[in-house]
């Protein structure tokens, strides 16, 4: 990667009002580590996603929650009532000088409270109002409940996740919330371009279980044009006529590969039978195949058994690091299937300096997060602090930008406003 | 709900202006470009006739013939683009695409590592010839070390960001989730990226280079189970379809072929209305399904329970009326299923254009609106190459004679 210095920060001018539930947090947390001054706003006493698990010393805990840790990183905190008249008042000035509202509550929840974008764009007309909601503003399904189980089923990935003859399956560590949000903060940045040239704001409308769709690849294309349903097929892919094993176990786990050959994997696997050769463990068969000609399109599942046994011999040799280490040298096509351990303890997967550091005060301990999930050689996109305590950033908001008084601030936290 | 007049009247498209070149293939960089085409920007694709995409030979295909021009797959992801087919090993061809260069403020490439600069059109020249470029360059890892880059696929970038490992049953071996999963986090991730170097350039004129480990992205969104690990030593492993505090919590089988519906019941509320849904049986009072953590507890009885009175009834009525109780279930649909879904209808979702190959066939659209630039495919895919001449002569503005000589020579073929 690139070694320019990353002093500059893409989002620094602008100010994003924060009011979702774990639904939506993970939008403005992006926004933040590309620079953007993000308020998380909480009810009183804090929010619910700070009860989501797992835990800091797996202790529920509403300041120990590593759900909200890692979607709230970098936001400052303020608690506010918004279903109070002070509370929407505050809200308002709030908005004055902000750029974006990201919300997730139901449909209709902040029309009803006089906070909807129609009175919001009165009050700040270039204001770009993010909505996430499981299914959408409008439609039969708006109202419908939305946990990751229900996205995942509803985005057509369960049904082709799991194994023939077997239940469909989710994938067990929860993280669609952070992928809906993800396409929540591009949606936001392309208002945002707009508006820069424009002037104009305007209200997004996104259905997290629509941003899954994509990951199903082509299996809307199959009913629309061969009324063919695809199935799953758990560590196997149907390639045309031909069945083969994707999943293979090696001597310490599994490790991904593809069978046979053409443009793509010709000279990988040649490469693999080469160096099983070189310990007297390639079959004849895998000796004397023309690689570039042995398409699994059009080849068939006999062929595939023959060579998934051969391959597979010589791999329940290795380990899996083994298996890596030879695939990236030798150019052969194959993945380690790693644990979350593997991922954490083996830097050698990742690009230097991807894991962050992250000092916790609060605990007494510093905590290491994954790194960006891309990077901009001019603009940063890191997380800069851990995320806030329960309205850590009131004072620092309230009084040092509101010009709120002392006692202002006492009369509205003993009408549990803030 | 927002009534229509409540919102912003529709006025345009959010990029119109923005000109994209595009080298990518496969998923990522296609999936990225067709949202940028989406919403207004100018994309044209430079492809190979000599490499085509894979996506390009790969099903489904009009009538089941295998074609060039004949795959959904790969139009799905094309649509409202240009496509042209440039020999980028020709120096001719390399001069053509500089030339393009000049012309876009976005170039994405997603050759594995080092193959652009090779190619002649890594950062550096690009820089040299449009210094304000935004350029993208994805691919499954990019490292520094003494080895090549990995050639893979999103199935092999899946298995290294840890997604087999904590997918499937307890104890089975790892299942993975469908396709390439890493793909999908890959390409809505560089969206954020292109969209936040954007407004930097907006405010300051300078460009920059976007590179992508396409499983540092993956491992990205699975951070707090990466924590959980850290901090806690717990290393997560696949639980079926259980949730760590929630009961009943699974898929069931019901009426039908492979049917199914999941329900998932975090709070004593929803507990109550699933209740009330199955008409209170006495099993529904047992003591051991009183609390939450008593279902959880017992959830292997109660899943059993639950699948007898799912089994005969349909998918679609369990979901319709359990989510009238506030309870969470939903259909696990299928491919058929997706074109059936109501919510998708209402939303648009489906847009059915007509292909010159293909004829009339359904495209995605973005998972969200935006109320005044509202993007969606507009066009059908191109054909390969089908624009060749329009690029030469309308954004290059070559004359035919210089055209015809390119073809001759293979470089526009």
């Amino acid at each position: 990667m690139s070694e320019l210095q990353q002093s500059d920060k893409a989002l620094e001018p602008y100010r994003v009002l924060d009011l979702s539930d774990d639904k939506g947090n993970a939008c403005g947390k992006i926004l933040a580590d590309l620079g953007a001054d993000v308020i998380k706003i909480e009810k009183p006493g804090g929010d619910a996603a700070r009860s989501i698990g797992p835990f800091y010393g797996s202790i529920p805990h509403s300041e120990k929650s590593l759900f909200w840790f890692t979607y709230n990183a970098g936001k400052r905190s303020i608690t506010l009532n918004i279903e109070s008249a002070d509370g929407q008042e505050i809200f308002r000035r709030l908005l004055e000088k902000a750029d974006f509202v990201i919300e997730s509550f139901s449909p209709g929840y902040l029309d009803g409270l006089g906070l909807g974008y129609a009175k919001l764009s009165q009050v700040n007309p270039r204001i770009i109002m993010v909505s996430i909601t499981p299914f959408g503003q409008t439609g039969p399904y708006r109202d419908f409940r939305g946990p990751e189980i229900v996205l995942w089923a509803m985005s057509g990935m369960m049904y082709l996740t799991g194994e023939p003859g077997q239940p469909p399956v989710q994938i067990s560590v929860p993280h669609l919330r952070y992928r809906a949000g993800t396409q929540a903060a591009a949606a936001g940045l392309m208002a945002l371009y707009w508006r820069e040239r424009t002037g104009e704001g305007q209200f997004i409308d996104i259905s997290m279980r629509d941003s899954i769709l994509w990951s199903t690849l082509h299996a809307q294309q199959f009913w629309d044009m061969n009324k063919v349903n695809l199935v799953r097929e758990g560590a196997w892919r149907q390639i045309g006529s031909t069945r083969i094993r994707i999943v293979f176990p090696c001597k310490d786990g599994h490790v991904v590969f593809r069978l046979f050959g053409g443009p793509a994997f010709a000279e990988g696997q040649r490469a693999l039978v080469e160096w099983m050769d070189s310990e007297g463990m390639a079959s004849e068969l895998l000796k004397n195949i023309k690689w570039e000609e042995l398409h699994a399109s059009t080849s068939n599942t006999a062929m595939a058994d023959e060579l998934g046994e051969d391959f597979g011999k010589f791999l329940l040799t290795k380990t899996k690091d083994e298996l890596w280490q030879e695939a990236l040298k030798r150019r052969f096509i194959l993945a380690p299937v790693n644990t979350i351990e593997e991922i954490s303890e083996s830097p050698h997967y990742m690009t230097d300096n991807f894991w962050v550091t992250l000092e916790h005060d609060e605990l007494g301990d510093s905590i290491t997060y994954p790194g960006p999930p891309a990077r901009l050689s001019r603009t940063a996109w890191v997380t800069k602090r851990r995320a806030p305590l329960i309205g850590e950033h009131n004072d620092e908001v309230y009084r040092g930008e509101l010009g709120l008084t002392q006692e202002n601030l006492l009369t509205l936290k003993q009408a549990a406003v803030i | 709900m927002k009534s229509e007049e409540d919102l912003p009247m529709k006025i345009g498209k959010a990029l119109e202006g923005l000109n994209v070149l595009d080298f990518s293939w496969v998923v990522v960089g296609p999936l990225l470009t067709r949202h940028l085409a989406d919403h207004g920007a100018t994309v044209i694709r430079v492809e190979s006739s000599k490499h085509p995409d894979t996506l390009r030979t790969s099903a489904p295909f009009k009538d089941n013939q295998p074609g060039i021009d004949r795959s959904g797959y790969v139009a799905n992801y094309a649509a409202g683009k240009y496509s042209i087919t440039l020999d980028l090993t020709h120096p001719k061809g390399v001069e053509i695409a500089k030339k393009l260069v000049t012309w876009a403020d976005i170039a994405i490439e997603s050759f594995a590592q080092g193959v652009i600069d090779r190619l002649g059109l890594g950062y550096d020249e690009l820089q040299k010839i449009k210094p304000d470029i935004i350029m993208v360059s994805t691919s499954q890892l990019r490292h520094n070390d003494p080895y090549p880059p990995f050639r893979g696929f999103g199935m092999h970038g899946a298995a290294l960001a840890g997604f087999y490992s904590v997918t499937g049953w307890p104890g089975g071996e790892p299942l993975g989730p469908y396709g390439a999963y890493t793909d999908g986090i890959a390409f809505e991730t560089l969206l954020v990226a292109i969209l936040a170097a954007l407004s930097y350039h907006q405010r300051t004129g300078k460009g920059q280079h976007i590179e992508q480990a396409q499983v540092e992205s993956g491992v990205h969104v699975l951070a707090p189970a990466l924590l959980d690990y850290g901090v806690n030593g717990r290393v997560a492993s696949p639980i079926g379809n259980n949730h760590p505090y929630a009961a009943p919590h699974n898929a069931y089988r019901c009426r039908g072929e492979d049917r199914w519906c999941v329900i998932a019941v975090f709070t004593d509320a929803e507990w109550q209305g699933f209740c009330d849904e199955v008409g209170n049986p006495p099993w529904t009072k047992d003591a051991r399904f009183a609390t939450q953590r008593q279902r959880k507890k017992n959830e292997g009885e109660l899943d059993r329970l639950i699948e007898k009175w799912t089994i005969s009834r349909s998918a679609e009525k369990i979901m319709l009326s359990l989510q009238a109780r506030g309870v969470p279930a939903s259909i696990v649909q299928t491919g058929e299923d997706l074109h059936r879904d109501p919510q998708l209808k209402h939303r648009g979702h489906y847009q059915i254009l007509n292909h010159k190959v293909i004829g009339l066939h359904s495209y995605d659209t973005p998972s969200f609106v935006l109320s005044r630039t509202p993007g969606k495919p507009e066009r059908a895919a191109p054909l390969m190459g089908e624009h060749n001449e329009y690029v030469c002569q309308n954004i290059l503005g070559m004359s035919d004679e210089e055209i015809a000589e390119l073809v001759i020579e293979g470089i526009l073929n």
